[in-house]
């Protein structure tokens, strides 16, 4: 195998999961390009989030290679690829519900520091980190709710702070699942914006159903269906591709 | 102001500390000061980790043999020998805790339970060591300068060392470490997709609660003068849980207050010990029933509700740093 010129952000060889027999995910060989935002589309149970899932940690993949940042992740357990500088975030809202929006952002900001074990220190060892989080808090529109239990926000808000987790961590590789899931049409121009801005200097991997975020944002569309790339491209043209057209007819969402 | 008004639950708290070896016999006070602290370790895994331990008495016990031993063989001040106790389960919790977080929920309390029964076994076993069946007595102790013959003297004694206990208890669970359990509880996956390595966390809150147990268990044995086989047996174990559950989970001082009401209970009922399982039961059961969060949670906020016209304001602010039932 040749050596690849760049190093690309997110690479998978002949990457396989398995369900019982099932495969979710079925050979996926992906070159994402460093600096760029990547639509990842497709139906339902496409494997999106499954793809997610292999990418992070949180499965094992049944077959096939991860490489993240140029360096081989494969295997690696979630916290060990987050500290490599991958943040994500969950389609299904993913908080702490007894702690505060205002705590939420702390723990991300200390997670890069072994302050998390220091058991003898005070809170106000936390200190900090406060600015820092309030001004995080700010950006996504939760100023207001800093000090509210995550279990007792509103669902737009819930969605805002699980977005300010992932950027918290300053991460090289940002993949979001469904950001704008459920949201209002506000809502969800203000997530275009704060992704954008999030983008600078990073790598952004977008799960959206929504094709006006993905028309608007993704500078690569990947098209995923039963767990195989079936299309990729710039938008426009990965949109007029027959097979893209084939799989999305009937969907409800295009 | 409210500083002084914060601090004022633990002067009560250090007053009556001091008051109860008067106002009950000495070595009962002791025994309660005692369940408490190791209920509160079992509060620590329960309720800021979500860890229910069932086998938290091969903690007490071996932090109980390990100061009888220490305090038999080479006679060093009791305070030496309870803080072998509690290294020595600290060192147990390591193993244990390592091959028992991989489990959760009902996996995770049985793995505890059958780790326990080992010690049990072991400790039943191991004659010249641990006396067997009839365990170690006559466990001296001392103090150089105090004369610790009485039982109130030693409660006076050992009560800063137990105070350190409770201190460190708090501490760990409003520190950083405690933000990091808490978040682990609610939501381990997405602590993971931060960067934290749970499985550390998880073992070093069972170390730690290990630890407080062993130390709580030390002195007991020397309060008692003994170290025997019911302290490693399995009802001993369910007797924390049922302490901490009594007082309200994640609430900490409420297993202080559920070792009073089953320590004072048993002791108002040794001379029917028969009937002391069944009362035990019925007042756990009306209990848990009337008070669904336990008594601290339910007794705190009924105290705030009484005391709101007064100090509604202040309650507003330390509300943010006492913060939803997690103090
Ligand atoms: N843990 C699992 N066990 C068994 N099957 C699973 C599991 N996770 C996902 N699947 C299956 O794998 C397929 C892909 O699921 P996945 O969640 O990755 O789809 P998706 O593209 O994210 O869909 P959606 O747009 O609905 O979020 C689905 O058929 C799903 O039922
Ligand atoms: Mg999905």
């Amino acid at each position: 195998m040749s050596v690849a010129p760049t190093t690309y952000a997110v690479e998978t060889d002949g990457l396989v999961k398995e369900f019982a027999g099932f495969r979710a995910v079925n050979g996926v060989d992906l070159r994402l390009e460093p600096g760029k935002v990547h639509a990842l589309v497709g139906p339902n149970g496409a494997g999106k989030t499954t793809l997610f899932n292999l990418l992070t940690g949180f499965l094992r993949p049944t077959a096939g290679r991860v490489i993240i940042l140029g360096a081989d992740t494969t295997g690696l357990p979630p916290e060990r690829i987050a500290r490599r500088g991958v943040a994500r975030s969950f389609q299904i809202t993913s908080l702490f519900d007894q702690l505060t929006a205002l705590e939420h952002a702390e723990l991300a900001l200390q997670a890069a520091s072994t302050v998390g074990y220091r058991f003898w220190a005070s809170e106000g060892a936390l200190e900090r980190y406060r600015n820092r989080s309030r001004e995080l808090l700010a950006e996504v529109g939760l100023a207001d709710l800093a000090s509210r239990p995550a279990g007792k926000l509103p669902y737009g808000q819930k969605r805002a702070l699980e977005l300010a987790l992932a950027i918290a961590l300053d991460p090289r590789l940002l993949l979001l699942d469904e950001p704008t899931a459920g949201m209002g049409v506000e809502d969800i121009r203000r997530t275009i914006d704060l992704i954008r801005k999030a983008h600078a200097g990073r790598t952004v991997v977008l799960v959206e159903h929504n094709m006006g975020v993905v028309a608007e944002l993704a500078d690569q569309v990947i098209v995923l269906q039963q767990g195989r790339v079936i299309a990729q491209g710039g938008y426009a043209v990965v949109r007029e591709d027959p097979a893209v057209v084939a799989a999305y007819l009937g969907q409800a969402h295009a | 102001m409210t500083r002084l008004l914060r601090l004022l639950p633990y002067a009560v708290a250090i007053a009556v500390a001091l008051a109860l070896p008067r106002a009950m016999y000495p070595v009962l006070a002791l025994d309660i000061l005692l369940w408490g602290l190791f209920a509160m370790s079992v509060d620590l895994l329960l309720g800021y980790v979500g860890l229910l331990s069932f086998g938290h008495a091969a903690f007490w016990g071996l932090g109980a043999y390990a100061a009888a031993i220490a305090a038999k063989s080479t006679g060093v001040p009791f305070a030496i020998a309870a803080l072998v106790g509690a290294a020595a389960s600290a060192l147990l919790a390591v193993p244990f805790g390592y091959l028992a977080i991989r489990r959760r929920g009902i996996y995770f309390a049985m793995v505890t339970l059958a780790f326990a029964q080992l010690v049990f076994y072991v400790a039943n076993e191991w004659r010249d060591v641990t006396g067997g069946e009839n365990g170690l007595h006559g466990v001296p102790r001392t103090f150089p300068g105090l004369a610790l013959g009485r039982s109130a003297d030693f409660y006076y004694a050992a009560l800063p060392l137990i105070l350190l206990g409770y201190v460190l208890a708090y501490r760990i669970v409003h520190s950083p470490f405690g933000h990091v359990l808490v978040a682990i509880r609610d939501n381990e996956p997405r602590a993971q997709a931060l960067g934290y390595a749970t499985w550390r966390y998880k073992l070093l809150a069972f170390v730690l609660s290990g630890g407080l147990a062993g130390l709580a268990g030390g002195l007991f044995a020397l309060g008692n003068g003994f170290a025997s086989l019911d302290l490693l047996h399995w009802t001993t174990s369910g007797q924390a849980v049922l302490i901490t559950i009594l007082g309200g989970i994640g609430t900490l001082w409420g297993s202080l207050l559920g070792a009073v009401i089953v320590l004072e209970l048993r002791d108002a009922l040794t001379s029917a010990p028969e009937a002391s399982g069944v009362v035990t039961g019925a007042v756990f059961v009306v209990i848990v029933l009337a008070f669904r969060r336990g008594l601290w949670a339910t007794g705190r906020d009924a105290l705030r509700r009484f005391a709101a016209p007064v100090v509604s304001a202040r309650i507003d602010i330390s509300e943010g740093e006492v913060r939803h039932g997690r103090s």
